[in-house]
């Protein structure tokens, strides 16, 4: 705390955009899981499918209810009608599947034959009668995560904008209650409905694995605070209302159009906290939302230090030691901020597309976190260039490097140890428990290079590449 | 999906070739080969592919200087032999003029800078593979008649160009290997390796060779026929996989030098390859094989594979090809010529499904094919050879597994082999009624059934040895369905077996 530093802000750099990341369509990979009711059809041509195919690997056999709509060369030159094409495509969706929402990804090739989906979908709406959601998450505009914000955004229109609680529905839900409460004695019942403190509706929104979402959930009920809704839901018919007034707040960082559309169009209040990534990350989100509400956190610094004690094997690998992000995934900058936590020193967060208003006060935390921890602050590079930070990366000699996998085993064949990126997005890293998976995957080419470090099997290429 | 998209066929060839990068006119996320490359062939090196980005600005006003820029800064880098601006199936719909970017380029760069000459919607991976090692070639010989360093006599000795090995080709790097050795069993020279490992300069000495042999259908014809058409340097096309198809390569080798004056007599060296050292020929015989006579496999790949496959299949260890398929629908009269009598059916798609729908009427006891069936199998308890692309990491083994040669003959018998239930396994489970104590009775592709088990008859069912259970279930369904049966018990079982032999 009390460092003698020089107080120097973050510094901010935009290079070429040529790097590697995935297309934003392998969103649907993890969206048509999440959302049990969905079906995902991708407008694109084989290029889209390839990359689908190969990325997910062994699920695209698992029969997943994702398809491609694969645009010929008689739909790029309009010898064929869209909208009779994509009906008749949607109507075997129905057929065969009756899912409760359709979600059109528009891709690159929609863009630039200008293909009106939006128009489109309200049309075919009607006369199929399932909702059709339109994002367009296309590599011309997007990277990666950046896939599931479009998806959020265009979902967040579809949310319910009142509660359809009448009177008579009101009892009725008792009447469930009551069932649901059966055998309960009653002082409990009451005790569970009084566990929140009076504050106005919360919804949360990314998508999430459903033990994380249960695990986010009960850690804010321990502070009295109810979450009304997740968007995206379970299933599509459970989107959650959206009033006028209703506080939002994002769990991943590459949320922005999300809540730029939370915010504009369904006109919520945006928290704007860190993210809940990493022990330290998810206690400033949990506080931040609690002095929103005017609520006194209780037992976080301590449920904080716990979860740093049972950390500390892990720690203890990497403290002191360099990591340089590559960047293609946006929680660069979040996993950044915990490893700085965890004593470790970032030469260089690559990211993407950095949205300094949404991520305002993960930045601040990182910044903070440097300056306590007594490390130098990184360099934000935002839209890099794989083959400068490849040269960077020969200069820093950083002891770890996250990064893709087209890099990944190139560096480890040059003595540089590597994480996989991609394995963040799937992982399951937020809230406090997780944060042991997060370390557990950021250690790993460690504990496995420390198993090896006998060997003198460190550089394996005949000559470095050249400069 | 079994053929990839056309860029990818491009960007394998030129990632082959040393020296050579590749320049994808590409929004983002489209340099996904470089992961697959990466991942799949498991490279020490960073693949040479990088991608000038095509985004909303590209889209606004085209890709102006962007793509120049991109190609001389590469130049500038890494002093590429050659670069080669390769188009995806964006910049075919935006029709930017990249001829012009190359010639623009061409004027700076101290490597040479070519256009790849496909289109993503007439060609698939395949195809243009093939187009692009033709243009490569072509360019280069050119280059040299140009500058007049062609060279104009073939090599003292006989030898041979081998085209079409690449990078992320099925068993490629270890067929290259075994021809190579074979080459030497003949006494005859390896001029050239192309496209894996060669450097564009040595493409000018492809004329000296006495023949190109082309090992498979898919990649390198274009190119061998190119030679021909130039140089009268005759093609060998003939896939050595299997003990005869070997022999015949050979023959053909034989014929075709001995017709330039070798002289050689390779007969002695088949006989006793044949008869010794391969296996394939004595398993033939032994027992073993015997017990695989007339069980029912199906055959699905690219066309080299499958035909190859399908033709020692049937001709060399006595199996029952029910149907033979290539997803090579461009080139699939080629492909019913070579096997159509070796097989009850031939089947020419690129849909998956349709592929597991044929799988599932046959209910073969064991399938040839690629990944994509191998999960068909799966699903329907049938074992899996994987023979051919699309193909995952497991299909790049680090130990020798050649397809190609005598050796490869021994592979395919393991693969073979080793696919089926070893033969007492198999009496042993309809002996005992199989070991086989799951609730499970059967996993089908098809819906599932409206009818309903009894308790006794699911009983019965579960004690028939699990590879024909599924049979005899939809066997016992049909029958209960065609004379309107609710219920299936042990009795209606039995009456089933009695009627249709199930």
């Amino acid at each position: 705390m009390t460092v003698a530093q020089q107080p120097e802000a973050l510094n901010f750099e935009c290079e070429t955009g040529n790097y590697h990341t995935f297309c934003p369509i392998s969103c649907v990979a993890w969206l048509y899981q999440k959302i049990e009711d969905s079906f995902f059809l991708v407008i694109g041509t084989k290029t889209c499918g390839y990359f689908l195919q190969n990325a997910m690997g062994v699920m695209i056999f698992a029969e997943p209810r994702y398809a491609m709509a694969e645009l010929e060369e008689g739909d790029i030159s309009a010898q064929l009608n869209d909208y009779n094409e994509l009906k008749r495509l949607c109507e075997q969706i129905k057929r065969d599947r009756n899912p409760s929402v359709i979600v059109w990804i528009g891709t690159c090739t929609t863009e630039i034959i200008k293909m009106d989906l939006e128009g489109l979908a309200p049309k075919l709406e009607s006369e199929i009668g399932i909702p059709i959601v339109v994002a367009r998450a296309n590599g011309l505009d997007y990277a990666f995560t950046q896939g599931e914000d479009t998806v959020l955004a265009a979902m967040a229109n579809r949310c319910p904008s009142q509660a359809p609680v009448t009177e008579n529905e009101k009892s009725d839900r008792n009447a469930i209650q009551k069932l649901l409460n059966f055998g309960k004695k009653k002082e409990e019942v009451v005790q569970e409905e009084s566990a929140y403190v009076d504050h106005p509706p919360l919804v949360l929104f990314g998508s999430l694995p459903d033990p994380v979402v249960t695990q986010l959930t009960l850690e804010l009920k321990k502070q009295g605070i109810k979450v009304s809704g997740w968007l995206p839901a379970k299933r599509f018919t459970e989107l959650p209302v959206l009033e006028e007034g209703y506080y939002v707040a994002g769990v991943n960082p590459f949320l922005s159009r999300t809540a730029t559309t939370l915010m504009r169009r369904r006109k919520c209040k945006l928290i704007g906290a860190p993210f809940p990534i990493g022990p330290d990350g998810t206690r400033a989100w949990i506080e931040k939302i609690c002095s929103v509400f005017g609520i006194t956190p209780t037992g976080l610094e301590e449920r904080e230090a716990q979860i740093w004690a049972g950390l500390e094997d892990y720690v203890k690998l990497i403290r002191g030691k360099s990591v340089f992000f590559m960047g293609d995934n946006l929680l660069e900058v979040s996993l950044a901020r915990f490893l700085v936590r965890c004593g470790m020193t970032v030469h260089e967060v690559g990211i993407p597309y950095m949205d300094k208003r949404y991520q305002a006060a993960e930045l601040a935390m990182l910044e903070t976190a440097c300056h306590e921890m007594g490390v130098p602050l990184p360099k934000i590079v935002e839209k890099p260039d794989n083959y400068n930070q490849v040269q960077r990366i020969y200069e820093l000699k950083p002891d770890l490097v996250i990064t893709g996998m087209a890099h990944a085993n190139p560096l480890e064949a040059r003595g540089i140890n590597t994480k996989w990126s991609v394995e963040f997005t799937f992982a399951q890293i937020h809230g406090f428990s997780n944060a042991r998976d997060i370390l557990e995957l950021v250690t790993r080419p460690l504990r496995r290079n420390n198993n090896l470090k006998d060997l003198g099997w460190d550089k394996l290429v005949r000559e470095e590449a050249k400069i | 999906m079994y053929a990839g998209p056309a860029h990818i066929g491009t960007l394998r060839i030129a990632s082959s070739f040393k020296n050579v990068h590749a320049i994808m006119h590409a929004p983002l996320g489209d340099d996904y080969f470089n992961v697959m490359r990466s991942m799949l062939s498991r490279e020490r090196d960073f693949t040479p592919v990088t991608a000038s980005v095509v985004d909303r600005h590209v889209l606004a006003r085209g890709s102006q200087e962007k793509v120049v820029d991109n190609i001389t800064r590469k130049d500038a880098e890494e002093h590429p032999d050659l670069i080669v601006l390769t188009p995806t199936c964006t910049s075919s719909i935006l029709q930017e003029d990249l001829q012009n970017f190359v010639e623009r380029a061409q004027l700076e760069a101290k490597g040479d800078v070519m256009l790849a000459d496909v289109n993503h919607y007439r060609v698939n991976e395949l195809q243009a593979g093939d187009r692009t090692l033709h243009q490569i070639v072509q360019f280069y010989i050119e280059k040299a008649r140009k500058k007049g360093e062609l060279p104009t006599t073939k090599t003292e000795k006989p030898s041979v160009n081998i085209i079409g090995i690449s990078t992320l080709g099925f068993h490629n790097n270890h067929d290259c290997t075994e021809l190579k050795k074979l080459m030497v069993d003949l006494g005859i020279e390896v001029n050239a390796v192309i496209p894996e490992g060669a450097s564009v300069h040595e493409l000018k000495n492809l004329p000296k060779a006495w023949f190109n042999l082309v090992p498979y259908r898919e990649l390198g014809l274009m190119t061998a026929n190119y030679l021909q058409a130039e140089f009268g340097t005759p093609c060998v096309d003939i896939t050595p996989m299997g003990v005869v198809e070997t022999a015949r390569c050979i023959r053909k080798i034989q014929q075709v030098i001995n017709a330039q004056g070798a002289n050689v007599d390779y007969e002695e060296y088949i006989n006793e390859q044949t008869l010794y050292v391969s296996q394939a020929a004595w398993f033939s015989r032994s027992i073993d094989c015997q017990n695989l006579t007339g069980k029912k496999a199906v055959v699905f790949g690219d066309n080299t594979h499958a035909a190859a496959l399908t033709k020692i299949l049937s001709r060399e260890m006595g199996i029952h090809v029910v149907w033979a398929g290539t997803y090579c629908k461009y080139d699939a009269d080629w492909f019913r010529e070579q096997v159509s009598e070796y097989c009850d059916e031939v089947l020419i798609t690129d849909d998956h499904g349709a592929i597991g729908d044929a799988i599932a009427r046959v209910e073969p006891s064991a399938i040839f094919g690629t990944q994509m069936e191998r999960h068909v199998g799966k699903r329907l308890d049938i074992p899996c050879g994987v023979i051919a692309a699309p193909i995952h990491v497991q299909n790049f083994p680090i130990g020798y597994k050649p397809f190609l040669g005598y050796e490869g003959t021994n592979q395919i018998t393991d693969l073979i082999y080793n696919s089926f239930t070893l033969g007492m396994e198999d009496h042993l489970l309809e002996i005992f009624g199989g070991h086989d104590t799951k609730e499970v009775i059967t996993k089908g592709i098809s819906a599932e059934s409206d009818l309903n088990w009894t308790k006794d008859g699911l009983a019965e069912l579960n004690k028939i040895p699990g590879f024909v259970r599924g049979k005899v279930k939809r066997n016992t369904e049909k029958f209960a369905r065609d004379r309107g049966f609710k219920d299936i018990s042990a009795e209606v079982l039995y009456a089933a077996k009695e009627a249709v032999g199930a």
